[in-house]
């Protein structure tokens, strides 16, 4: 028996309905708000600014610290427990490892930029919306950036290779299993900056789904355009 | 062949291509990538002749030599005072860059300069380490008393200041304040008059979110002839607190 349809009727390489808008924290530096079928992330960037403790700091470049966390009700029904856990410091650096490649923070010696990350809902996929949120966020603040930063999550499900696993998708029961491949695209070169997988592919299916990212990752830089662009035209008028 | 890809003016993202081909030289927040010139930070394209560059729009203040800007006193040393920049960085105003007067040893230097006080002081440098030095000794450069003090981009403070000093002028000539602008983004305002102060802190405000419009100078002048109105005569050579520091 084949995946013939997916579990919430889309095609195979459609992602579910997305919404971002740049500017939504008005303290903070720069800030983004991005929302990918259930799942939403809010990201408010702060700096570069002073880093304290000073033993922290690197007197050749700047810093960047990615705080992640879930909001206790954001899950599926059970309490997140607040504060931070070891799942969220590993988000953390695996997010600011894909966000490094293209952010230059050599003109803040001694500084940090600090990226917060919250998510008041969650349906598989936080960490790939964490990074395209992210990416909008520290282009509104302002940063040197070579480009953006756009991800999703691939995967195979049975014999199908889909594009943005929801959470029903990732529990599927099936005989083949399903796998979970979150990928991080800079949009310019094509080269990729987050490559985690859960569960198993062939080779085949595994390029097969990589290309899938790409593509689904250039439509993604184009919604991290539009949103930034949307911003800074509305103060035109 | 070269090609112009974006608009000029538009705003440009982070790795939007600019234009192509070898005609054109990436200059400030652009970068060349094989054929491509690509953006390297999100603001507006200019074009000049073959030049592109980036102006910002966002982002905090960077201290550059040569700018006046608005601190606050946070710390006081053994040869002088912290001071706050708003920007990553805080500067050191030295004994000697702070007066004219004599100061005696040990003398106690709250005296001068107190914690939380507000100053208009000059960059005279910026190392690469981003070590930065203030000085008091040059015209306009003095510790604020009274007034408030309000925030706006950095990005936006040369149209706040207008050419030669004209729009911020042309507020302090319709409601009577005292204004000083730093270039980090902290704007000092006092008034005997309350409401004028009010007036003078929504037409700053006005000026920020208008600022990559054309014809803000008359439609200001329009905006505080209605609001005072007073007529206003275009001045543009008064004297203004904003200038550069000689060096």
């Amino acid at each position: 028996m084949s995946y013939k349809k997916r579990v919430d009727g889309r095609k195979f390489d459609e992602t579910r309905p997305i919404e971002a808008e740049v500017g939504v924290i008005k303290r903070a530096d720069g800030s983004a708000r991005f929302k990918i079928g259930q799942t939403e992330a809010w990201v408010a960037v702060y700096g570069p600014r002073e880093l304290v403790p000073r033993f922290m700091q690197n007197p050749q470049k700047g810093i960047l610290r990615v705080h992640y966390n879930m909001m206790p009700f954001s899950g599926h029904g059970n309490r997140v427990r607040p504060g931070g856990n070891r799942r969220s410091k590993e988000l953390g650096m695996v997010i600011r490892d894909s966000l490094l490649p293209v952010i230059n923070l050599n003109d803040f010696p001694n500084a940090v930029v600090d990226v917060f990350i919250e998510f008041p809902q969650t349906d598989a996929g936080t960490r790939c919306a964490a990074v395209t949120c992210a990416a909008m966020a520290l282009a509104d603040a302002g940063l040197v950036m070579s480009d953006m930063v756009a991800a999703i999550a691939v995967g195979r499900v049975d014999d199908k290779i889909v594009a943005d696993l929801n959470y029903d998708e990732e529990a599927y029961e099936c005989d083949a299993g399903v796998t979970d491949i979150p990928v991080a695209v800079i949009p310019s070169t094509g080269e990729i900056s987050l490559l985690q997988m859960d569960g198993i592919t062939t080779k085949k299916q595994l390029f097969e789904a990589l290309e899938l990212a790409k593509d689904v990752s250039k439509k993604l830089y184009e919604v991290q355009k539009s949103a930034l662009k949307k911003k800074y035209k509305v103060s035109e008028a | 062949m070269s090609e112009l890809k974006t608009k000029e003016k538009t705003i440009v993202v982070p790795g939007e291509i600019l234009a192509t081909g070898m005609d054109y030289l990436p200059s400030y927040g652009t970068y060349r990538e094989g054929d491509h010139i690509r953006a390297g930070k999100l603001g507006i394209l200019n074009v000049d002749g073959k030049v592109l560059k980036i102006t910002s729009i966002s982002g905090r203040y960077l201290p550059k030599r040569g700018d006046t800007i608005i601190g606050k006193v946070i710390d006081v040393t053994m040869n002088g005072w912290r001071v706050e920049t708003n920007s990553p960085y805080s500067a050191m105003l030295m004994l000697k860059d702070a007066s004219n007067e004599f100061i005696e040893k040990g003398a106690n230097l709250t005296r001068i300069f107190n914690f939380d006080d507000y100053i208009v002081c000059g960059i005279t440098s910026v190392s690469s380490q981003r070590l930065i030095d203030l000085t008091m000794k040059a015209p306009g450069l003095r510790k604020l008393r009274g007034g408030q003090i309000m925030e706006v981009n950095t990005h936006k403070v040369p149209r706040i200041i207008g050419k030669n000093g004209s729009m911020v002028s042309m507020i302090k000539q319709a409601t009577g304040c005292n204004i000083v602008v730093g270039q980090n983004g902290w704007v000092w305002l006092n008034s005997e008059d309350a409401k004028m102060e009010l007036l003078a802190i929504e037409t700053i405000k006005k000026i920020e979110a208008e600022a990559t419009s054309s014809g803000l100078t008359d439609r200001i002048k329009e905006f505080l002839e209605k609001k005072t109105g007073k007529k206003i005569e275009a001045r543009t050579t008064e004297h203004h607190e904003y200038r550069e520091v000689s060096q």
